[in-house]
C-alpha cells in the first residue's frame, strides 16, 4: 500500500535547516493497521504529511498503492488525496460554517459525484460513526468526541484505501479515545489500511504493528504481539522487520 | 460546482454579515460617488447648459474647399460659422422651436451725446431668441421681441456688470444709450450670467472661450444696417476673399456668423437636418459650396470639436476615480484579511482533494458575488444621488431639472475597476494558498 524508501524531508527557514525525516524507510501492506509513536518533534506528523501528499519530500522514493508519487502534478496529487486517502487530525479540522452533513460532503463534491450518490454515502458514513441524528448540527454544537467521529465519517465517505490519523485522540478523554479507536479498528476490519500516530501506548498496543520514530528515523518496529514486552532489542531495520 | 460555490459564499457571508455589509456598501459608495461626480461634472462643468443638451444645436454647413478644411486640421474648422447669405436663408426655415444668429461687435457707448469718455464695450449682435434659448436670466425687463429683430428697432439688453458700471446697478429699463450715433432703449438687464466656457460664441472676446460674456446685446440686423464690421473670428476662402466694403463682405462667402437652433423633438431634428442637407446640395450644385457637409452639433460635441472640454475635465474626473480608489482599497483590505484568515479552511479543502483550480474558483465566486452586489447597490445609490442632485438644481436650471447627459464610458470604467479589483483581491489569497503545500495551512489550526 505504502512504500517509502530513504525519504528525506528538510524544512528550510532563513536561519535553520531541520531534517524532519532522514533516510526514512517504511512499508505498510494493504489492510494493515499500524501505530506510529515517538517523542514530540521526531517527525511523525511530517511522515503523515508526506504520506498523505500534503507535503513534498526532498529525496527518496515513495510509492502509494503502486504509484510513484515523485513528479506528479498538483492536480494528480489532489486527485489522489481526494480518492485514496482519508485524513483524521488531532484538532478535527471540520469547517465551522458547514453542518456535519455538508462537512462530510466536501470530498465528495470535489470528486464530482452526483447528488444521489453523495447523499447515500454521507448517510452511510454518518450511520457508521453513529451521528445520523446529528447531521444538521454545526461542529460547534457537538462534543469533541462527536466532532472527531464526524471527521472520521468525512475521511471514509469517499471510500479511501488509506486512513492517516494524526493523534486523533489527543484532544479527547480516555473513554472517547477508546470509542475512536474502536471506530478505526472497525474501519480497518472492512479492509482499509490505517496508519495511526499516537502517544498512548495502550492504544498503540491494539495495532498490528508499532513503529517508533526518533529524530526522523524509524528507530524500531515491533509486531503487536511483542508490543507488550517492549525491551530494546537494538536498532532494527524497518525493511527487515516488515512483512 | 458553481451552485456549490455560490452556496458556500452565502454561508461565508452569513457567518460575518456585518463585515459583508461593510464591504458591499463601501464598494457601492465608491462606485456611486464616482458615477455621481462624473455625471454631474460631465453635465455641468464641461457643458454650461447641460440641462438642454440634446435640444440645442450649433449649425454648420461647411462651405469651404477641402484643401482649407485639411489645412485647419479639423473637419469642421473654418466652417464653425456661417456666411451672411447662408445664415439669412437658414434662419428662415421656421422649423426650430427657437433659433438665433450671433456675431461680436466692438464699440463705445455713451449715455449722452456730449459725454467725453465713451465706454468701450463688447456687443453681442443677436436675436431675441438668444435669451430664451440659452435660459439667460434677467434682473430687470426682458428680451426684445421678433418685431424688434425685423426692424431692427434700437433696443438693447445690458449685462449685469455693464448696468452696474453705467447705472450703479439700478433698474435702467426704459433709459437710453448712444452707440454708433444711434440712441438705443434699454429693454432688459441681465442677472449675473457667466457660462464657462462661453459655449454659444467661442470666436472672440477677452480670454477667448473662457472670457466673459458680452457687455451689451442688440438685434443682429444692426450690424448690416450700420455696416459695423464684425469683431469676432472670420474666415474666408482664398477665391472669394473679403472685400473691403461692408456690402462686399455680406456677399463674399466669408464666414463670421454663429447659428444655434433649438430642436427639442426627434421629428424637428430630422426635419431640420433634411432642410440643411437640401440647402447645401443646392448650393453645391450651383458651384457655391465645394462639398455637402452639414452638421448639427450638441453643446458637448461643439465644445469637444473646439478642444475645450478635454482641457479642463482632468481634475474632477481624477478626483472621482481617486475617491473610488480609496473606497476600493478599503474593501480590498477587508477582503484580503478575510480570505487570508480563511486560509486554514482552504487548507482543509486542499487536504480533502480540492485542486488549485477549485480553490481558485471558490474564491472567485465569493469575490465576484461581493463585487457584483457592490456594483448593483452602487448603481442604485448613484440613481438616488443623481435624483438628489436633480432636485437640488431644479430651481436654478430653469425648468430643466434633468441630467440628459450621462458618461457611459466613465461609468463603465468605474464598474469595471470595482469588479476587477475585488476579484483580484479574491484571487490573490487563492494563488498564495495554491503555491504552498496544503500542510502549511493545516499546521496553523
Ligand atoms: N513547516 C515547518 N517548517 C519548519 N520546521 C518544521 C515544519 N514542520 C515541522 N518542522 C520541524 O520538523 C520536525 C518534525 O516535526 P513534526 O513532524 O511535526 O514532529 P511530531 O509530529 O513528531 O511532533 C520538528 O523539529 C519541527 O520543528
Ligand atoms: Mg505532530
Amino acid at each position: 500500500m505504502l512504500e517509502m524508501h530513504n525519504i528525506s524531508k528538510i524544512y528550510r527557514t532563513d536561519l535553520i535547516e531541520t531534517h524532519a525525516l532522514r533516510e526514512f524507510s517504511l512499508q505498510v501492506a494493504a489492510g494493515e493497521f499500524i501505530a506510529v509513536s515517538g517523542p514530540s518533534g521526531s517527525g511523525k506528523t511530517t511522515f503523515l504529511n508526506v504520506a498523505g501528499l500534503l507535503e513534498t519530500f526532498d529525496s527518496g522514493t515513495y510509492k502509494l498503492d503502486g504509484q510513484d508519487i515523485r513528479g506528479l502534478s498538483d492536480n494528480a496529487r489532489s486527485r489522489i488525496r481526494n480518492e485514496k486517502i482519508g485524513f483524521v487530525f488531532q484538532s478535527f479540522n471540520l469547517i465551522p460554517d458547514l453542518d456535519i452533513f455538508d462537512n462530510v460532503d466536501v470530498p465528495l463534491r470535489y470528486r464530482g459525484m452526483k447528488a444521489a450518490e453523495r447523499t447515500a454515502r454521507i448517510a452511510n458514513s454518518l450511520e457508521l460513526v453513529g451521528l445520523s441524528s446529528r447531521m444538521r448540527h454545526l461542529p460547534a454544537q457537538l462534543s469533541g468526541g462527536q466532532q472527531q467521529r464526524a471527521a472520521i465519517a468525512r475521511a471514509i465517505a469517499g471510500d479511501p484505501a488509506l486512513i492517516l490519523a494524526d493523534e486523533p485522540t489527543g484532544n479527547l478523554d480516555s473513554l472517547m479515545a477508546r470509542q475512536i479507536m474502536d471506530l478505526l479498528e472497525k474501519i480497518n476490519s472492512m479492509g482499509t489500511t490505517v496508519v495511526l500516530v499516537t502517544h498512548d501506548p495502550e492504544l498503540a498496543r491494539r495495532a498490528e504493528r508499532n513503529i517508533h520514530i526518533i529524530d526522523g528515523l524509524v528507530a524500531d518496529t515491533v509486531p503487536a504481539s511483542g508490543a507488550r514486552r517492549r525491551e530494546r532489542q537494538g536498532p532494527a531495520h524497518a525493511e527487515s522487520a516488515t512483512d | 460546482m458553481l451552485g456549490y460555490y455560490l452556496r458556500l459564499s452565502l454561508r461565508s457571508f452569513r457567518r460575518a454579515p456585518g463585515l459583508t455589509a461593510l464591504m458591499v456598501s463601501t464598494i457601492a459608495l465608491g462606485i456611486a460617488a464616482c458615477i455621481v461626480t462624473l455625471t454631474v461634472y460631465h453635465g455641468m462643468s464641461s457643458n454650461p447648459i447641460w440641462w438642454k443638451n440634446g435640444e440645442l444645436y450649433a449649425v454648420t454647413v461647411n462651405p469651404l474647399s477641402p484643401s482649407q478644411t485639411r489645412k485647419a486640421g479639423d473637419p469642421a474648422y473654418g466652417s464653425s460659422q456661417l456666411a451672411y447669405d447662408d445664415a439669412t436663408y437658414l434662419s428662415g426655415s421656421g422649423i426650430p422651436k427657437r433659433e438665433t444668429v450671433l456675431a461680436f461687435l466692438f464699440g463705445a457707448i455713451t449715455s449722452t451725446p456730449d459725454q467725453t469718455r465713451p465706454l468701450p464695450v463688447m456687443i453681442q449682435a443677436t436675436t431675441g431668441g438668444f435669451f430664451r434659448m440659452f435660459d439667460v436670466p434677467f434682473r430687470y425687463g426682458g428680451p426684445w421681441n421678433a418685431a424688434a429683430d425685423r426692424g431692427p428697432e434700437p433696443v438693447m439688453v445690458l449685462s449685469h456688470r455693464e448696468n452696474a458700471k453705467l447705472f450703479g446697478g439700478t433698474d435702467s429699463v426704459g433709459r437710453t444709450l448712444l452707440w454708433s450715433g444711434h440712441r438705443f432703449r434699454i429693454v432688459g438687464v441681465l442677472a449675473p450670467w457667466h457660462p464657462l466656457p462661453r459655449f454659444y460664441d467661442l470666436s472672440a472676446g477677452d480670454g477667448g472661450p473662457f472670457g466673459r460674456s458680452a457687455d451689451a446685446f442688440i438685434p443682429f440686423q444692426w450690424g448690416p444696417t450700420l455696416r459695423d464690421w464684425p469683431a469676432g473670428h472670420m474666415s474666408c476662402s482664398s477665391q472669394g476673399s473679403a472685400s473691403s466694403t461692408y456690402q462686399g463682405l455680406l456677399g463674399s462667402g466669408c464666414t463670421w456668423i454663429g447659428m444655434w437652433v433649438e430642436l427639442p423633438t426627434r421629428a424637428a431634428r430630422r426635419h431640420f437636418r433634411a432642410f440643411l442637407q437640401a440647402y447645401a446640395a443646392a448650393q453645391r450644385k450651383a458651384g457655391i459650396f465645394h462639398a455637402v457637409n452639414t452638421h448639427l452639433w450638441t453643446v458637448s460635441q461643439w465644445l469637444s470639436l473646439h478642444h475645450i472640454v478635454t482641457r479642463r475635465s482632468g481634475l474632477l474626473v481624477n478626483l472621482a476615480f481617486a475617491l473610488l480608489t480609496v473606497c476600493l482599497i478599503n474593501t480590498l483590505g477587508i477582503l484580503l484579511a478575510k480570505f487570508l484568515r480563511g486560509a486554514p479552511l482552504a487548507g482543509i479543502r486542499r487536504a480533502l482533494g480540492a485542486s488549485r483550480r477549485q480553490v481558485f474558483a471558490q474564491h472567485l465566486v465569493e469575490a465576484g458575488v461581493l463585487s457584483l452586489a457592490g456594483a448593483a447597490l452602487g448603481l442604485a445609490l448613484s440613481a438616488a444621488g443623481l435624483a438628489g442632485v436633480r432636485l437640488l438644481y431644479r430651481g436654478s436650471a430653469a425648468a430643466y431639472g434633468k441630467f440628459a447627459h450621462f458618461d457611459p464610458i466613465g461609468i463603465a470604467w468605474a464598474l469595471a475597476l470595482a469588479v476587477v479589483a475585488t476579484i483580484v483581491a479574491g484571487l490573490y489569497p487563492a494563488w498564495r494558498i495554491g503555491r504552498r503545500p496544503p500542510a502549511t495551512y493545516l499546521k496553523s489550526q
